[in-house]
């Protein structure tokens, strides 16, 4: 729980007066019956079941198909505020594939003495087998989800980057598409930055990291998990838009030293591998010899060259909760400046004084897994339990290695339509990026999550999170 | 187009189709239960026979008891032809291949699913009947409907309209298979009026009834309801009207790959076979034996186009 007093909301600041980014939103607002809203809610509800857009909820049976619920005010951002964002994360985007590309090859930073060999030596999330393996123009995060918090007017943290297989995007797309349907007289009146060049971005952008074999027009595959994974929806709302194919591991095998899909007409080469499928399942061959859901050699044909997968293999490296914690110096080491953008302070438990810190303070903090996510198994101290709190203590004493904490922050509002009016609810905001050669570019807008239970900081859809439009305003 | 598209395509659009004639069965089978009860058994023993099921009701029922057999053919989920299994498998196929779909089509398919589950959640009482099957028929219409009206005419279209006449081809030789006798020539003679209604039962559950009537001045004869059913390329459920679309879509196939595979000249040999005889000449030399060899030449054609077009690696 938070202490609403020292919440920034980013509809009233912290005082009576409307923020400038939300003036015209508030004016339009002010106009509109309140019934006529709440119906306009419901129907959005309508909408988004007949269109499908759901998510599958892990531990439930494989039938059950959930909406994430979408609430119809928009969480607004000016202009500046984004140019901001956008050069805070590039900066960090930039020094995180040369971060990665060092990792798997000099390993500089390390000799330098910067981050201690340690947290690459005994972390699963190391690749080995990419040791030495550079990858088209020496991309390795084609598609990263940066997830940013606010804390006040100019505080703005990086809270998780989420370089291995982000999803969220197309809410981002669909919640947008929405808002014009059901609210068209409000895009005429607030100037709004489309996000929906997104698919055809993300289809230049893939396009631009093609293999040395390549030749003629990129053909482009998501390589999905299947129809049980909890953003299947996603996949296939990708691949249609981009125009290209969605293909289970089962359509793929290797064919003449290239990845080929199986058609209708027989076996057809990939050049670029969008796989939402993580490491260790792409392939039983090199990695996990359990799965099923990989191509058996694909490895291989990556290695030499005849196959782009992204994000590369081994990415994970990069955004785990310990490697974020020396993300500062990271950027630092790579890029010689200062880090534009905030990381949220990070004790890392594997380290004796930060550990006894840790157990210290433990009711004030939040206890994240180093390699978890999607909000499980993590400890929010302040609205935990006596017996969660015990639990935690012990399991930071027997694996501290597992854990890291940071402080509780206090999150910004941005107000929800309830029954009693407009009500603050606490949300975070991820932004997509999109990685080639030839450019970071990032998608004006991005996927707002909101805690729908007052007073929560928990924004996961799987725990009683929802979402929100996302304005970025034009200049 | 991925083979595994190209599967759940032509699957998705057989079993929207068996789930339309199920319902037409229901319809002609119920007809028959409501106005002589005493021929009800005989004739949902048929209906169970027609769609392949009835060992499968038998080891769950003694009886053919009208309220059991609606259950079963609309919401029984051990029943893998049931409406509900049918519906479920048809949208899972829809998930899988979503990318291939218009969103209309996609929309029109998620809502099917939803008005059939929600229909469907409880046990559908015998008054209820005829909205359920007619909501059934309608979602059905719908998109199809969707279908014509979105979809582009290509590799896509083929394979979802493969399955379709595939699966109604089946279904009308197997209505002709189970109750054949009725249309032998030595029955006319004849001429009970037990017959008639089994008459018109036979064209009921192909929704032809006023087609047939318009067509031949109410005068049912068996011999015609055989050549309307089999030969009529007029008629929309007939088998030859089956195979002359089956043809048009291998041909496109064909066409648009530049490549012609063994599919089509199965397809073409068993359309020769309806369109160069007359029903006399099918009389003559067993009808029993030609509808036995359509519907296997029918399940070999289907296994062949899985093939040929890599379905399944």
């Amino acid at each position: 729980m938070s202490d609403p007093k020292n919440v920034f909301d980013e509809m009233f600041g912290t005082g009576e007066q409307y923020r400038e980014p939300y003036r015209d939103y508030r004016q339009w607002f002010e106009s509109q019956d309140a019934a006529w809203l709440h119906r306009k809610s419901d129907e959005a509800e309508t909408v988004f079941r007949k269109i499908g857009i759901t998510f599958n909820v892990y531990g439930e049976e494989e039938a059950s198909e959930r909406l994430i619920p979408f609430d119809v005010v928009p969480r607004i951002i000016s202009s500046r505020e984004w140019s901001r964002l956008v050069r805070g994360i590039r900066q960090r985007i930039q020094a995180m594939n040369a971060f990665l590309y060092d990792v798997y090859h000099r390993k500089e930073i390390f000799r330098a003495g910067r981050i201690p060999i340690e947290v690459i030596a005994n972390n699963t999330a190391f690749l080995p087998q990419m040791i030495g393996v550079s990858p088209p123009g020496n991309v390795y995060t084609h598609v990263v989800g940066v997830d940013i918090v606010r804390t006040g007017e100019n505080e703005f943290y990086v809270l998780e980057d989420n370089a291995r297989t982000p999803s969220g995007v197309s809410y981002m797309l669909e919640n947008r598409e929405i808002m014009l349907q059901m609210f068209p007289e409000l895009f005429a009146r607030v100037n709004v930055q489309a996000v929906g060049n997104y698919p055809k971005n993300l289809r230049r952008s893939l396009g631009n990291c093609v293999p040395r074999s390549y030749e003629g027009t990129p053909v482009i595959a998501v390589l999905t998990p299947g129809i049980y994974n909890s953003a299947y929806f996603e996949h296939a709302f990708l691949a249609g838009q981009m125009g290209a194919e969605l293909v289970e591991g089962h359509d793929l095998r290797v064919v003449d030293g290239r990845i080929a899909m199986r058609t209708t007409q027989g076996y057809v080469p990939i050049d670029v591998i969008y796989r939402r499928v993580d490491d260790d399942y792409l392939d039983p061959l090199n990695f996990n010899q359990q799965s099923l859901l990989g191509v058996p050699g694909i490895f291989d044909v990556y290695r030499a060259g005849g196959v782009t997968i992204a994000n590369a293999p081994g990415t994970g490296i990069a955004d785990d909760k310990a490697v974020y914690s020396y993300m500062p110096d990271i950027i630092e080491f790579y890029t010689g400046e200062k880090a534009l953008l905030k990381n949220v302070p990070t004790w890392r438990c594997a380290e004796p004084d930060a550990l006894r810190y840790v157990l210290d303070h433990l009711a004030e903090l939040v206890v994240k897994e180093v390699h978890g996510s999607g909000g499980y198994g993590m400890l929010v101290g302040p609205a935990a339990s006596n017996k969660k709190l015990v639990e935690f203590r012990n399991k930071l004493k027997t694996t501290p290695g597992k854990y890291i904490a940071q402080p509780t922050l206090s999150l910004s509002t941005t107000p929800i339509l309830t029954k009693n009016g407009l009500d603050p609810r606490h949300v975070d905001l991820r932004i997509f990026v999109l990685v080639s050669p030839n450019e970071i570019h990032m998608t004006p807008g991005g996927l707002t999550r909101v805690a729908l239970n007052k007073g929560s900081l928990i924004v996961n859809s799987s725990q009683g999170g929802g979402t929100k439009d996302t304005w970025v305003l034009e200049e | 187009m991925l083979g595994k598209t190209a599967d759940g395509l032509f699957w998705m659009f057989r079993y929207l189709e068996r789930n339309e004639n199920t319902a037409r069965l229901l319809d002609a089978g119920f007809r028959i239960a409501l106005t002589r009860a005493d021929a009800a058994e005989n004739e949902w023993a048929s209906v169970l026979t027609t769609i392949g099921i009835e060992q499968a009701f038998l080891e769950q029922y003694e009886r053919m008891e009208t309220a059991h057999v609606i259950d079963f053919l609309l919401r029984d989920p051990s029943n893998a032809s049931s409406v509900t299994s049918m519906i479920q498998a048809a949208r899972d196929n829809a998930r899988l291949l979503r990318t291939a779909l218009t969103r209309e089509l996609w929309s029109a398919t998620n809502e099917c699913w939803l008005t059939l589950r929600e229909l469907l959640a409880r046990p559908v009482r015998e008054r209820e009947l005829p909205f359920v099957l007619n909501t059934i028929q309608q979602q059905n219409a719908l998109l199809n409907g969707t279908l014509h009206s979105t979809m582009m005419r290509n590799e896509v279209f083929n394979f979802a309209r493969l399955g379709t006449f595939l699966e109604r081809a089946d279904n009308t030789a197997r209505i002709l298979d189970v109750k054949y006798y009725l249309l032998l020539p030595s029955v006319s003679l004849i001429g009970s009026s037990l017959d008639n209604v089994q008459w018109e039962t036979i064209l009921r559950s192909v929704s032809a009834q006023r087609s047939y009537h318009r067509l031949h001045k109410g005068d049912v004869r068996p011999r015609e309801i055989a050549n309307f059913l089999m030969l009529d390329l007029r008629m929309p459920r007939s088998l030859a009207f089956c195979y002359s679309k089956i043809v048009d879509n291998l041909t496109h196939l064909a066409k648009d790959y530049g490549a012609r595979q063994p599919c089509i000249d199965q397809a073409e040999t068993v359309f020769a076979r309806l369109t160069n005889r007359s029903i006399e000449d099918i009389f003559e030399s067993g009808l029993h034996e030609f509808i036995q060899d359509f519907i296997r030449d029918n399940n070999a054609l289907g296994s062949q186009i899985e093939k040929d077009y890599r379905f399944y690696g």
